[in-house]
């Protein structure tokens, strides 16, 4: 069953075609994925959204090459993470994916700067330069005069904010967001994914957003609802909103 | 990413400064007592030391240690004189006598009689006075140590406040006149007694009467001769056993680490540094890495290889066990400096630090290891379940 609902771009940024994962625990096996299907174009937004356990996390972590599935095919950007040896794969995901965490995970002895730079320190660019490029993008999230300030003397949302800055600051093709509000007070986390929105949407840059915020829906392109490890359906904010009324 | 790993490390200063007096105060412990055994240890042998003139020590074959006195023939100091190969060979006196203070005080103390022709084994410095005195009537030399302990003059003949002993002073060995004519500088004894030197045949007088009255030869060898064939052909002669310096010196730290409990005193205390070290610098640089664990899943996830996040770890190890090593051995170095030695035996070779630096790489390297095993399996999916 072919759920996609494709927006008008062009270029295709996540193809997932029947893509399983069961996680095997001593004789237990619980099946995440069970054959889900998807496709992300680039510039657009999508939400995948569901009950807990349906398997939205497993998916991402795939798609982001971060975990190995078990059946299905699966191109990013045009090429299979999986494919690729331990090393390569890490390498392409330094290039070209960008994590906004739940619990945002910035170090809390270095400066926001500083962990905002860190994916251009890895890939080898020097501090200087790196915190240089990092601090451009802090103003763009509005943290323009805090650079230098600890993670801990931010709130959360600003800590969100710097968390996306870090993600997007090499400028990666796809921006994979686990629960980015899921921390944060309701108006906090809509303006932390309004700017998501509008830092991280660009011209060959996929955004998947993993969230339960219904307030944040309207936020995206389209809204993949996903249940017992497929997708169910998929929605756009308009479609959702006259379902609703 | 190595800036980023020491800020990581120097960030967390509650459990930096824990990792590290952990390190230092292991260190310090292990550093400390092994200086210490050492330099009891080497108070056991301090007379070969001080002697630096004979190639041979010449020995009853029951003889175990330096201060386990067998008295030989004095036939025997001919014999080894005949023998060929030796160039010198003198006897010597060694042995506990009494000492009769002035104030009545009996003081037990190590005397030594050295050869009255050659006056070669004297004491290595020389304070007051010189060792050609030791031709004068009575005379003695005496440890500046004990002039100021044990020989201090309470009451002296002049009256006034007590003073220490001072050339021109006397005593009584087993109740026969000894006049200090110089002040010694010589290595504490292992069990701390007074140190008098005099001529051998006075020496003899003032101990009581035995038969055999030469305690050990010491001996030199021609220039060019083969000391093993020297050995063998003095033992065949004499039924002797010879010894050069070094290899008595290690005979008798021999007897004292195979039979008495000194060594497993000190070892357990070594021991306990370092198991001090492991229980808490070890399990706190584990928690470090544990608690930073979600970062370094971050990390992972962004794309940080596993030789970039075990570098981190690894340098966070390497900082703290120099910096925890360098404060540790620096304050037993403190402490050795500071504390007279008369009182504490201590000594730290060059081998010490190399033993704690050691010790304390492997405190680092295990807890390290453990810590990247950890980051090394980190799963990067893991991130994503908060």
């Amino acid at each position: 069953m072919n759920h996609q609902m494709t927006p008008s771009t062009t270029e295709i940024a996540v193809r997932a075609s029947g893509v399983e994962k069961v996680y095997v625990s001593g004789d237990t096996n619980v099946v995440a994925l069970r054959g889900a299907d998807l496709e992300v174009h680039t510039g657009e937004i999508v939400m995948l959204v569901g009950p807990s356990g349906c398997g939205k996390t497993s998916l991402i972590s795939i798609i982001a090459g971060l975990l190995a599935r078990d059946g299905g095919s699966l191109e990013v950007m045009g090429k299979d993470p999986q494919a690729l040896s331990g090393e390569a794969r890490t390498a392409w995901r330094l290039r070209n994916v960008g994590f906004v965490f739940q619990q945002f995970n910035l170090i809390p002895t270095l400066t926001i700067a500083e962990n905002a730079a860190i994916p251009l320190i890895l890939q080898g660019m020097d501090r200087r330069s790196a915190c240089a490029q990092a601090c451009e993008l802090l103003q763009r999230v509005g943290l323009a005069g805090r650079e230098r300030s600890s993670p801990a003397r931010l709130s959360g949302g600003q800590q969100q904010r710097v968390a996306i800055a870090r993600a997007l600051v090499n400028a990666p093709k796809i921006l994979v967001c686990d629960e980015p509000t899921s921390a944060l007070d309701g108006m906090t986390g809509l303006r932390v994914m309004e700017l998501v929105a509008q830092v991280g949407r660009m011209p060959g840059r996929a955004v998947i957003v993993v969230s339960h915020d219904e307030r944040i829906y309207h936020l995206a392109d389209r809204i993949i609802h996903m249940d017992d490890g497929r997708i169910d359906r998929i929605e756009t904010p308009a479609s959702l909103r006259s379902t609703h009324a | 990413m190595p800036i980023f790993a020491l800020k990581m490390l120097f960030g967390d200063s509650a459990r930096f400064y824990g990792i590290l007096l952990g390190l230092a105060f292991s260190t310090l412990l292990i550093s400390q007592q092994a200086s210490i055994f050492v330099g009891l240890m080497s108070r056991t042998f301090g007379f070969v030391t001080d002697t630096p003139q004979p190639d041979l020590w010449i020995v009853d074959p029951a003889q175990r240690f330096l201060d386990d006195n067998k008295p030989l023939r004095s036939t025997s100091v001919q014999r080894v004189r005949s023998t060929e190969g030796i160039e010198w060979a003198v006897p010597l006196f060694k042995g506990l006598l009494v000492v009769n203070l002035p104030d009545g005080k009996r003081q037990m103390t190590q005397v030594i009689g050295i050869d009255d022709a050659s006056l070669i084994a004297g004491p290595p410095f020389m304070l007051e006075g010189s060792l050609t005195d030791l031709r004068k009537p009575d005379a003695i030399i005496v440890d500046e140590r004990a002039t100021r302990r044990e020989f201090k003059m309470n009451l002296p003949p002049e009256g006034g406040d007590p003073r220490p002993l001072r050339v021109g002073d006397t005593l009584e060995l087993n109740e026969r006149r000894a006049e200090v004519v110089g002040i010694c500088k010589a290595t504490q004894t292992f069990q701390s007694q007074p140190v008098i030197y005099t001529t051998y045949n006075r020496a003899t007088q003032y101990a009581p009467r035995e038969r055999r009255m030469v305690t050990m030869i010491l001996a030199g060898l021609t220039p060019g001769a083969n000391a093993s064939e020297v050995i063998a052909t003095v033992e065949q002669r004499t039924g002797l056993l010879s010894y050069t310096g070094e290899e008595f010196a290690e005979k008798t730290v021999g007897y004292w680490m195979r039979e008495t409990g000194i060594p497993i005193n000190f070892g357990t205390a070594i021991l306990l540094g370092f198991f001090v070290g492991v229980a808490v610098a070890g399990q706190m640089f584990y928690n470090f890495v544990l608690d930073n664990l979600k970062y370094f899943g971050a990390m992972k996830a962004m794309g940080a290889s596993r030789g970039t996040l075990l570098g981190m770890v690894f340098l966070q190890a390497a900082t703290i066990a120099i910096l925890g090593f360098g404060i540790g051995i620096g304050m037993t170095s403190v402490f050795g400096l500071t504390v007279p030695g008369e009182r504490l035996a201590f000594r730290m070779t060059w081998q010490i630090p190399l033993i704690a630096a050691a010790a304390v790489t492997i405190i680092c390297t295990a807890s390290a290891a453990v810590g990247m095993w950890r980051v090394l399996r980190l799963d990067p999916a893991d991130v994503f379940k908060g």
